[in-house]
């Protein structure tokens, strides 16, 4: 089973190597991982996508809390989320076909944000299951370049994942 | 103040309580040691910095108190990566400091220039690359805390030239913060009435104790929790002196080369008390059959240690010490039944024994060890066959006697760790239980001893072989030793070169006046005992197999 994992971490130079280092030394898969800065510049958050049993995750998210520089864990999977991917697809677009590539745009609600003479780049944003469709529709034009963020997700509603708080689920 | 880098390091080690570092100087390190020139600090200089790592270690191991090791840059920094991969295994607190090449340098593949950060990240706690001299006393407290507190470990902290020799305005960074780091030592009420519940009516418990009992300071705990309940102790190599091997209740060590009766018990058992281990492979044999009738409850201030190897029905995270603390006065007295006498009855029928032909056996030097050092040396071990029979026929009955290299299993360990044990301990006898393959792979340290006038004793248990390489060989490879005899030096001249005695027993009558004469003398001494060649170490539990499956 596929686990969403929201990690609050210090930002500290080296904090990226040393959970990949955990996952890939231990045998751990992750299906994709997105790091950035919270609000607050000494905080970074990860979304860490990991498959495994719970068996797996329960030694993940205990093996991730022996690293210094992780403050939190919360695993969200259960929980009612927004989660989103961002793609880039750089397609060919001769003039005679860019007006069916538009229309294709228009119904993922994709922005185009580049336009050369036989490409196009199109941005959008969803969940996987929406990218892979948008990558799906557009590979018969013949997609040249591709390049997707990890997933980033957070909890819905009032509830809230931060180092103060005990709105998500807590950490053990 | 004005302080330079260096400074603040040596300031911030007093303020540890640091009194004794090991290291071996180089370019990078030029300003420390500078400042180490009129310090009040002791520092040994070891032949080698993979001996530092380990001397600091044994002495760690032995005191309870953080060990210092220092190395320069590059070639420096990874001499002391088995040192450190060995302190980590074992739970080991050690500060290591290591010297880089100047910030502006950095990644650049500068002369001595090593990413040592990067190349300890899986075998540290943590790591630091200092790269600001405002950050140095922080990170140096921060160091200390991770190394001592929670499960102790390793914590490297990595300084570039112009951090240690830069000047500033000293501020004192205050109390350490870490909002990541909260070990967890009480344990959870809930867990503990559940366990004392399994406790009391479990009919035929077994405890399984390793180095967390040590290292927690918890040994009179465990001797009186094992009182109450009435439960055989089996412990693991690291857990040797944690319970009194003398003790009725005492099984010896489990696993591998475990007694007979200790692992009969931990397969017979219906509830496994696990206190301060980890499972390991060595300990285990096959994991479907290890205790396969019992609940198991373990006991570890790791919560990540518990249900990595073996499922466990009773957790209970926190430190030893409290846990059978708490459990204690949750549990009355047992009284004792079938199960006791059966334990007494398989340590009647199987003990450790070995075949005595008038030619000179391994074990009768340890028993012999045993017997002239009253049961009181501190004992250090090298790794393989001689490591073994020091676990066997040596009965260690107070914590922090026995100081091997358990998790990683490091060859040279010994030697080094002996002087690091000596330093801690000064007015007491330590040997050195060594192989003749061992003893070389950090026999330079002879030189440190002499050096500084520490009386180690090293009894090489000399079989010409890698013997534990030649006793897999023996039983697995159809007696194809491959590699695994070798070609020795004159180890009593080369003692003497070193300036420590020499001495060489062949004879089972020349065991004792040998001891004797090694003890009476203040200068470190090397015996060469020259043993029966293919003596194997039994019982064995041949790899992947159940515990019960013991050859021997």
């Amino acid at each position: 089973m596929r686990h969403t994992l929201a990690v609050l971490v210090e930002n500290n130079p080296g904090v990226l190597a040393r959970v990949a280092g955990l996952f890939s030394r231990r045998g751990y898969n992750i299906d994709s991982l997105a790091v950035g800065r919270t609000d607050n510049p000494a905080i970074s958050r990860m979304t860490i996508v990991v498959e495994g049993d719970d068996r797996v995750l329960e030694q993940v998210t205990k093996q991730l809390h022996k690293l210094i520089d992780v403050i939190k864990i919360s695993d969200i999977t259960a929980d009612e989320y927004v989660d989103r991917e961002l793609v880039l697809i750089k397609v060919n677009a001769e003039p005679e076909k860019r007006g069916e590539i538009m229309q294709i745009a228009d119904i993922f609600r994709a922005r185009i944000v580049d336009l050369g003479r036989r490409t196009m780049i199109l941005e959008c944003t969803g969940n996987e299951g929406k990218i892979k469709a948008f990558e799906e529709s557009l590979k018969p034009y013949g997609i040249k370049e591709l390049v997707r963020t990890g997933k980033i997700a957070m909890l819905r509603g009032s509830r809230y994942t931060n180092i103060n708080s005990n709105g998500s689920k807590e950490d053990d | 103040m004005k302080k330079s880098g260096a400074q603040i390091l040596v300031d911030c080690l007093r303020e540890q309580g640091v009194d004794t570092i090991f290291g071996y100087p180089g370019g990078a390190v030029l300003p420390i040691y500078d400042a180490l020139y009129d310090a009040d600090i002791r520092h040994i200089l070891t032949r080698h910095e993979q001996g530092a790592a380990h001397a600091a270690d044994g002495y760690a191991r032995a005191s309870g108190r953080p060990g210092v090791c220092l190395a320069t840059s590059g070639p420096g920094a990874t001499n002391l990566v088995t040192g450190i991969a060995n302190a980590y295994m074992d739970s080991v607190p050690l500060v290591a400091f290591t010297g880089q090449v100047v910030t502006s340098q950095l990644g650049k593949d500068s002369f001595q220039e090593a990413d040592i950060t990067g190349i300890t990240l899986p075998i540290t706690k943590h790591n630091y690359l200092v790269k600001d001299v405002r950050d140095l006393a922080r990170v140096i407290r921060e160091a200390f805390h991770i190394a001592t507190t929670g499960r102790p470990g390793p914590v490297l902290v990595d300084i570039p030239k112009d951090v240690s020799s830069a000047v500033i305005e000293y501020e004192d960074p205050g109390p350490v913060n870490l909002p990541g780091y909260r070990p967890v030592l009480e344990p959870s009420a809930e867990q503990l009435n559940r366990a004392a519940e399994a406790i009391a009516r479990a009919e035929r418990p077994v405890i399984y104790a390793g180095g967390g009992v040590v290292y927690s300071g918890a040994h009179r705990e465990l001797r009186r929790f094992a009182e109450l309940i009435l439960a055989p102790v089996a412990t693991t190599l690291m857990g040797l002196g944690g319970f009194p091997g003398d003790h009725p209740l005492a099984l010896g060590m489990l696993g591998m080369h475990g007694s007979k009766y200790a692992n009969y018990a931990v397969c017979e058992c219906d509830l496994l008390i696990a206190v301060g281990v980890r499972f390991d492979d060595r300990v285990t044999g096959k994991l479907e059959s290890f205790a396969s009738q019992a609940r198991i409850m373990h006991i570890d201030i790791d919560p990540a240690e518990i249900g990595k190897n073996v499922r466990v029905d009773i957790p209970l995270v926190g430190d030893v010490k409290r846990v059978l603390s708490a459990l204690i006065e949750r549990l009355k007295a047992k009284l004792p039944g079938a199960w006791q006498e059966k334990i007494q009855t398989w340590k009647k029928e199987y003990p450790i024994t070995y075949e005595e032909n008038g030619r000179l056996k391994p074990q009768q030097v340890i028993r012999e060890i045993y017997r002239v050092t009253k049961g009181q040396a501190r004992i250090t071990t090298e790794v393989g066959q001689h490591q073994m029979w020091a676990a066997h026929y040596y009965t260690y009955t107070r914590p922090r006697t026995f100081i091997s290299s358990g998790g990683l299993g490091t060859m040279g360990f010994g030697l080094p760790a002996a002087i690091g044990v000596q330093v801690a301990c000064p007015g007491e006898t330590v040997f050195d239980i060594a192989g003749d393959g061992s003893i070389q792979m950090n026999i330079q340290e002879l030189a440190t001893a002499v050096n500084y006038d520490l009386p180690v004793k090293v009894a090489i248990l000399d079989n010409g072989y890698l013997g534990m390489v030649r006793q897999w060989q023996e039983l697995f490879y159809n007696r194809r030793y491959s590699y695994s005899e070798l070609v020795n030096p004159d180890f009593v001249k080369l003692a003497e070169a070193y300036g420590a005695e020499g001495i060489r027993v062949e004879k089972p009558a020349d065991v004792r006046p040998a001891l004797e004469q090694a003890l009476a003398t203040s200068k470190p001494v090397l015996i060469d005992f020259i043993i029966e060649r293919e003596e194997n170490v039994l019982p064995f539990v041949p790899p992947g197999e159940s515990l019960d499956r013991m050859l021997g």
